[in-house]
């Protein structure tokens, strides 16, 4: 009943905020704080055995109604509801233009999110997965900046393209098991798992071809950095800190389960692949004067990591992609909405016309300092918990190069450290820019990122909870 | 069977109305009455206990069984929803009101054969009959030199097919002296016969220009471009659906046993069908030119259910039939009141007409093959059909990739109507009548998208 809640409860907000236009921005919130609350609950009371639903829907097809939260689909839905209230309540001052289309779509798209993540039919899952990137579809091609329509269109077909080739691999996978529960993930993982080698293995790259789309991963990134460009902050924030972590999800839930041999098979290439992208993507993060080209950039890099510590192979490796997923879900969503404070202010996305922000918006600067710090994983922020857990995971697993990989994406890490304090420099130190005078957080803004600050430096001092949470 | 005697005599009807009934209103109402209990007789037909049973008529030259039942309440129910949104803009192609209905009537009666035969030659009359005042209604435009030039092509390249079909049944009949379909015993011969696999072959052929595949499908853009837009909506929607529905009863019926020596000539027309229709499509500025590529594009994923002729294509047939014909009537409902019929004429419409948008948006949402509506699972079964044989993975991967670049033309249409600004200037406004009627259709769509089970019957 709670699984169905927290799909309904978005779902019908957004249809209210349709009909009664006036009153989308408390819907929106309310709906939202109360998906809070309700995945917090969820999240307390895991240790009781996690939630299940599953109804007959097309019984000919094979395809059930069934949900299922674990400790992970339980962080990661905590997660949407938790950054969909944070974009909803930074929103809360700032006008926006057809503000109930708006919220309504971006309500949509966290019922397709929470539908991912929650799903336990492999249909029901790919439903919910197309189902998310429609609104977000729209939203950036709508609200979004000059290049709008073709950047994301491209993203859009980019994206349609994985999905299409997860299809034809789940209808193979499902005509290997007829009945009525078919693409149930218990099903799924039998049937997956009686597959031949070759046929795993080919499997393994119609089903990872939409994940690392999605990541993104080298050389599938193209997309990215411009869609995050082009959209509005709100909806990047949807994009970088949950729309991501889609592919990331399904590598853990559905392809590492069902396909153990395509994955030991292809993991070494993935690898490499993440590594080449955590470089890449850091070295021309160093380069950007584009604020959120930069942060796009970093994003690669930081997914890059999580992959390819996903695909070692190693339980510390992969409770620290399950925890850092989270953490780095939180330190992306303070970074854009930092930046689309400074947007609101400033105009410009353009890091060399910015600059002093440290002396006109201090407590702002303050924020964005310690998240930046988060982002680079220093300790005592909620990003060393994860990282240090993935370094230690690549560095103890069996696979014959982890030396090799660890020392190499530890690379990242400094590269990271080099790309974000010169980013600080550039856009918070430095000389003011502009001598009019430009107001400080307002309290909406002030209560989002005390959210975000308290996440940081709480998970980062006493991870625990999140650490248990991820366990079941 | 009552269903095409039935449809018969409303073709009649109508021919009398015309010198009967003076007024064109109460002509539509008549016809409205008409057709709906044409849709009645269909469902009624279904309902009957017998209706799982098959049962032959005529010394067995039509068989009536249970896919042919839910067929045609399919079909008659598109076809009631064609009428009920075209039948103005029917009555404004031409002086001869009366007889355009008559001529759909007829076309049904055709359509319902197909939809039943046995013999050959009552297949080969169907063809006939669906063909022939096809001819006339896409000439009906007397003034306009495009539809003329439509009609001349259609009914040149309708008469070469048609030889080929004489010819293929002519070499069927010459290998196994019978017209009967279910007849044909193909397992026992030791080998095949070379004058039976040369019938199939043309048969192929002929058929391939019923349902445009490549490269039979040349003539399919011109003549749908220069019908008028009633017309071709009729056309391009439910006379395609039933060709493909006697494409597949001819072939499951008698050649499923020969299938290695021509499923591999279909599946190269499959492919070079996807990729006609969808590469093509995309180069189109016009979107009724766009529409005809894309009922070529979605020619190649129906064929899928006559390469794989198992249970499940025969089951995506029919959710075909209603995603597709449904989402293309609506959608040509739409494009008809448009001044512009290229993506530039569409610019704006969501600032104008909202509603009107967002149900456009389903249709190309559904025939772009997005998730939760019909178009999407009937996709699927065609996949879920041709995978399940296990021969032709490349042709379902190939497929999914032309399905990726379909998304391109289809979502053209919605970047028009929301994201560019613009006049979107309409001929006439929408009736509160046909915005019930449009918003029924989309209604179908999504609800065949979530549960399919309700048109191919296994509940």
């Amino acid at each position: 009943m709670i699984l169905i809640t927290l799909l309904a409860l978005p779902f019908v907000a957004a249809l209210l905020s349709l009909l009664v236009p006036q009153q989308a921005k408390i819907l929106a919130l309310v709906s939202s704080a109360l998906a809070v609350l309700i995945t917090l609950y969820m999240s307390m009371h895991i240790a009781e055995g996690a939630l299940t639903v599953a109804q007959a829907w097309l019984p000919d097809l094979g395809i059930q109604f069934a949900l299922h939260a674990d400790g992970l689909s339980c962080s990661l839905s905590l997660l949407t509801a938790l950054v969909s209230f944070l974009v909803f309540l930074n929103l809360n001052n700032k006008e926006v233009p057809k503000a109930a289309s708006f919220y309504s779509l971006l309500l949509f798209a966290q019922t397709g999110l929470m539908g991912v993540f929650l799903a336990s039919d492999a249909m029901l899952f790919y439903f919910f997965w197309e189902l998310a990137l429609i609104p977000i579809y729209f939203l950036s091609s709508i609200w979004g900046g000059e290049n709008r329509i073709k950047v994301t269109f491209k993203f859009f077909i980019y994206t349609f393209i994985g999905s299409l080739m997860m299809l034809a691999g789940l209808i193979y996978l499902g005509l290997q098991t007829p009945g009525a529960d078919a693409f149930s993930y218990h099903a799924l993982v039998a049937v997956g798992n009686s597959l031949s080698n070759t046929q795993q293995i080919s499997l393994f790259v119609l089903f990872f071809l939409a994940f690392a789309i999605k990541m993104p991963i080298f050389p599938f990134h193209t997309w990215q950095p411009d869609a995050y460009d082009e959209a509005p902050t709100s909806v990047t924030i949807f994009l970088s800190a949950l729309m991501v972590k889609m592919g990331l999800y399904a590598v853990l839930r559905w392809l590492m389960p069902v396909l153990p041999e395509g994955v030991s098979y292809w993991s070494n290439t993935v690898i490499i692949l993440s590594i080449i992208g955590i470089l890449y993507a850091s070295i021309i993060a160093l380069q950007q004067t584009n604020i959120k080209r930069f942060i796009a950039y970093s994003s690669i890099a930081h997914m890059g990591l999580m992959c390819a510590a996903a695909f070692v192979q190693n339980d510390l490796a992969l409770h620290g992609v399950k925890i850092q997923m989270f953490m780095h879900g939180i330190n992306i969503a303070g970074m854009w909405l930092v930046v689309s404070i400074i947007e609101n202010r400033y105009h410009t996305k353009d890091m060399n016309a910015l600059g002093g922000i440290a002396s006109t918006m201090p407590k702002l600067s303050i924020a964005f300092v310690i998240i930046s710090f988060a982002n680079i994983a220093l300790p005592l922020t909620n990003g060393f918990v994860g990282e240090f857990m993935l370094f230690a995971g690549i560095f103890s697993s069996a696979n014959p190069n982890h030396v090799l990989y660890m020392v190499l994406a530890g690379l990242g890490v400094i590269l990271g450290a080099a790309y974000t304090l010169r980013m600080l420099q550039k856009v918070v130190f430095g000389t003011a820019s502009t001598t009019q005078a430009v107001k400080d957080l307002s309290i909406n803004e002030w209560c989002v990122l005390a959210i975000v600050l308290s996440l940081i430096i709480a998970l980062g001092v006493y991870a625990k909870p999140l650490l248990t949470l991820t366990s079941f | 069977m009552i269903l095409i005697i039935t449809a018969s005599i409303i073709g009649v009807v109508l021919l009398f109305a015309s010198f009967l009934l003076k007024h064109t209103s109460s002509l539509l109402h008549l016809v409205t009455v008409l057709f709906a209990a044409l849709f009645g007789v269909a469902i009624w037909e279904a309902l009957q206990p017998t209706a799982i049973l098959t049962q032959s008529f005529y010394l067995d030259a039509i068989r009536v069984d249970r896919f042919t039942n839910q067929f045609n309440v399919l079909i008659a129910g598109c076809l009631f929803l064609y009428i009920l949104l075209m039948k103005k803009h029917i009555a404004a192609v031409g002086k001869y009101k009366a007889e355009y209905f008559a001529l759909i009537a007829f076309i049904m009666v055709g359509i319902f054969m197909l939809s039943s035969f046995n013999s050959l030659l009552v297949m080969f009359l169907g063809i006939e009959i669906v063909s022939i005042p096809q001819y006339i209604l896409a000439g009906s435009d007397k003034e306009n030199l495009k539809s003329t030039e439509a009609s001349l092509k259609y009914f040149l390249m309708g008469a070469f097919s048609t030889g080929f079909l004489l010819m293929g049944i002519t070499l069927l009949y010459g290998a196994t002296g019978n017209f009967m379909v279910s007849e044909f015993n193909f397992l026992q011969a030791t080998s095949i016969n070379p004058l039976a696999l040369g019938g199939v072959l043309l048969l192929i052929v002929a058929f391939g220009f019923k349902v445009s595949a490549a490269p039979m499908h040349l003539w399919t853009p011109d003549v749908y471009d220069g019908t008028p837009t009633p017309f071709t909506a009729f056309m391009a929607t439910l006379v395609k659906v039933a060709a493909f529905v006697g494409f597949m009863r001819l072939f499951q019926t008698s050649f499923t046993a020969i299938s290695s020596s021509w499923s591999l000539v279909l599946s190269v027309v499959i492919a070079l069908t996807l990729f006609v229709g969808n590469i093509t499509a995309v180069f189109q500025q016009s979107v009724k030119r766009m529409l005809a590529y894309s009922s070529i594009a979605q020619a190649g994923f129906m064929l899928f259910a006559i390469i794989s002729l198992n249970a499940i294509g025969r089951q995506g047939m029919l959710v075909y039939t209603v995603a597709y014909s449904v989402a293309s009537i609506c959608f040509f409902a739409i494009l008809i009141k448009m001044k512009d019929y290229t993506y530039d004429g569409f610019n704006g419409l969501a600032k104008k007409q909202p509603f009107i948008a967002a149900l456009a948006t389903i249709y190309m949402l559904s025939l772009a093959g997005i998730p939760l509506t019909g178009g999407f699972m009937a996709k699927y079964y065609m996949l879920k059909a041709v995978l399940f044989e296990g021969t032709y993975m490349w042709l379902a991967i190939f497929a999914l990739l032309m399905a990726a670049v379909s998304v391109y033309y289809y979502f053209k249409v919605i970047i028009a109507m929301y994201f560019k600004e613009g006049e979107a200037a309409m001929v006439d406004s929408f009736t509160k009548e046909e915005k019930l009627y449009l918003t029924i259709g989309a209604m179908a769509l999504l609800v065949v998208g979530i549960f399919p089970s309700l048109v191919t019957g296994t509940i």
